[in-house]
């Protein structure tokens, strides 16, 4: 291989935001949100597609960032977890986590909610073995999911009452 | 923990494409992503040419061509999951996709890759071996079409040359009123399958067994198709006794063992979910012509 880097410029909207970078091919989605951007709420857990800690929409889409090239994203649209809160105001999704204790040192977190938004967004009134079939896809240490549920279930009502997400 | 360094492509034509893969030693081709950039991510794989597939509409379909049902090598695992033509025609495959990884992952794998990659315990390579599945491979040469009994050259291998791509998989379904299951064993949802079952039945107007299939997944280095478990069916009146004797023979096979799950246990797991199939994808037939 020759000491040129392989570059491409991409253009994609991130969280509604549109930006122009030129970035290495072999850059990571994830690490172009967090280094480029500066949008580190989106976390590397694993970076093997397993732990779910990175996971942002791609056009509406969970997708693992982790296990998506930064060049891939071109032309698409990308929703992160720093997309949520409007200005000083939490999402629906956040108010209910920060309510029912579903987080604690926070690392799976902005994964979770984005999967979360992706259901809600679909399935306005899932079950609670819906919620934890979307669950399934991210690991976290510390809370035993409960809250995580709790907190998505909680939601789920902010939403059923006209909350918009 | 980063990929290595590789030249980028982005191929709008197959043409193009296979072009790129014939032109470039050590290429690899991206479909979704979802068990090659781990390997990137790893370092496990390191290609010097990447040839991204994602911009090539025409490889992403799902249609009723000739009585099959051909899906693009490139259509995410997603659109399966979610079409109503599959859950129609194809109901072991709708059954059978929502059990592959996580709905984070099945946004964006493919069918094609997943049958490329050819992994043991694969939900798709399985479901494509209990429906006699046909391959279609592009090369320079032009195009070939392979039955998924021959796909296989081993753990992990397929038949496919260096510069061809994998388009198109198409599937003839089972007529009305067929009896289909799928079910798998994993440690956690969303898991490598430990074993997994496909049962297709379909029964005459006698109740007898016109035609069976059933496929066992992570037993072997690819789905295994147990005509001794299909022999003990066919023709035979579809009762607990004749799936009793079916679910034995899914015990005889050679069964993989390593230290996440004997030999032993994946017979035992193949007896016991093949009993459970059967006997659904009997439920299911009855409950059809009904």
């Amino acid at each position: 291989m020759s000491d040129t880097v392989d570059e491409r410029e991409i253009t994609l909207a991130v969280n509604g935001v549109r930006c122009t970078r030129t970035v290495p091919t072999r850059l990571q989605l994830a690490d172009f949100l967090r280094q480029d951007l500066g949008l580190t709420g989106t976390h590397l857990g694993c970076e093997h597609g397993i732990c779910g800690a990175c996971t942002v929409l791609v056009d509406g889409c969970s997708a693992r960032s982790c296990l998506m090239l930064a060049v891939q994203a071109d032309g698409c649209e990308v929703t992160t977890v720093e997309g949520l809160a409007r200005g000083a105001e939490l999402h629906p999704l956040q108010r209910a986590f920060w309510e029912k204790h579903g987080l604690q040192c926070g690392f799976c977190t902005p994964g979770v909610l984005m999967s979360l938004l992706e259901l809600l967004r679909e399935v306005p009134d899932p079950t609670e073995a819906e919620v934890r079939d979307v669950l399934s896809g991210h690991l976290c240490r510390c809370t035993g999911y409960h809250n995580i549920v709790a907190s998505a279930l909680a939601a789920v009502v902010a939403v059923k009452s006209g909350e918009k997400i | 923990m980063k990929p290595p360094a590789f030249a980028y492509h982005t191929p709008g034509t197959l043409a193009e494409a296979i072009a790129l893969l014939s032109r470039n030693g050590n290429a690899r081709v991206l479909a979704g992503g979802q068990t090659l950039m781990p390997m990137l991510n790893l370092r496990i794989a390191s290609p010097d040419h990447l040839v991204d597939l994602g911009r090539i509409k025409e490889l992403a379909f799902i249609r009723e061509e000739r009585g099959e049902i051909a899906f693009g090598a490139m259509t995410r695992q997603r659109e399966i999951e979610r079409s109503e033509l599959v859950r129609q025609r194809v109901p072991l495959l709708a059954e059978a996709v929502r059990w592959i990884g996580h709905r984070q992952t099945r946004n964006r794998g493919t069918i094609g890759g997943s049958l490329c990659h050819l992994d043991p315990s694969a939900e798709l390579p399985a479901v494509a071996m209990a429906m006699d599945a046909t391959l279609r491979a592009v090369g320079p040469g032009g195009a070939r079409d392979i039955a998924m009994k021959d796909f296989s050259a081993g753990f992990m291998t397929t038949v496919l040359a260096a510069q061809e791509v994998l388009t198109e998989i198409r599937i003839r379904p089972w007529p009305a009123g067929h009896g289909w299951a799928f079910l798998e064993f994993a440690r956690r949802r969303g898991d490598f399958a430990v074993v997994s079952v496909c049962a297709l039945l379909q029964l005459d107007a006698t109740g007898c067994v016109e035609r069976v299939s059933v496929t066992l997944g992570g037993v072997g280095t690819a789905p295994v198709r147990v005509a001794e478990a299909e022999r003990a069916l066919t023709g035979r009146p579809c009762d607990g006794e004749a799936i009793e004797r079916a679910a034995k023979a899914c015990a005889t096979v050679d069964a993989l063992g390593d230290p996440y799950a004997p030999s032993w246990y994946r017979k035992r797991l193949a007896e016991t979910l093949s009993l459970r199939a059967l006997a659904l994808a009997a439920q299911r037939t009855q409950r059809a012509s009904r």
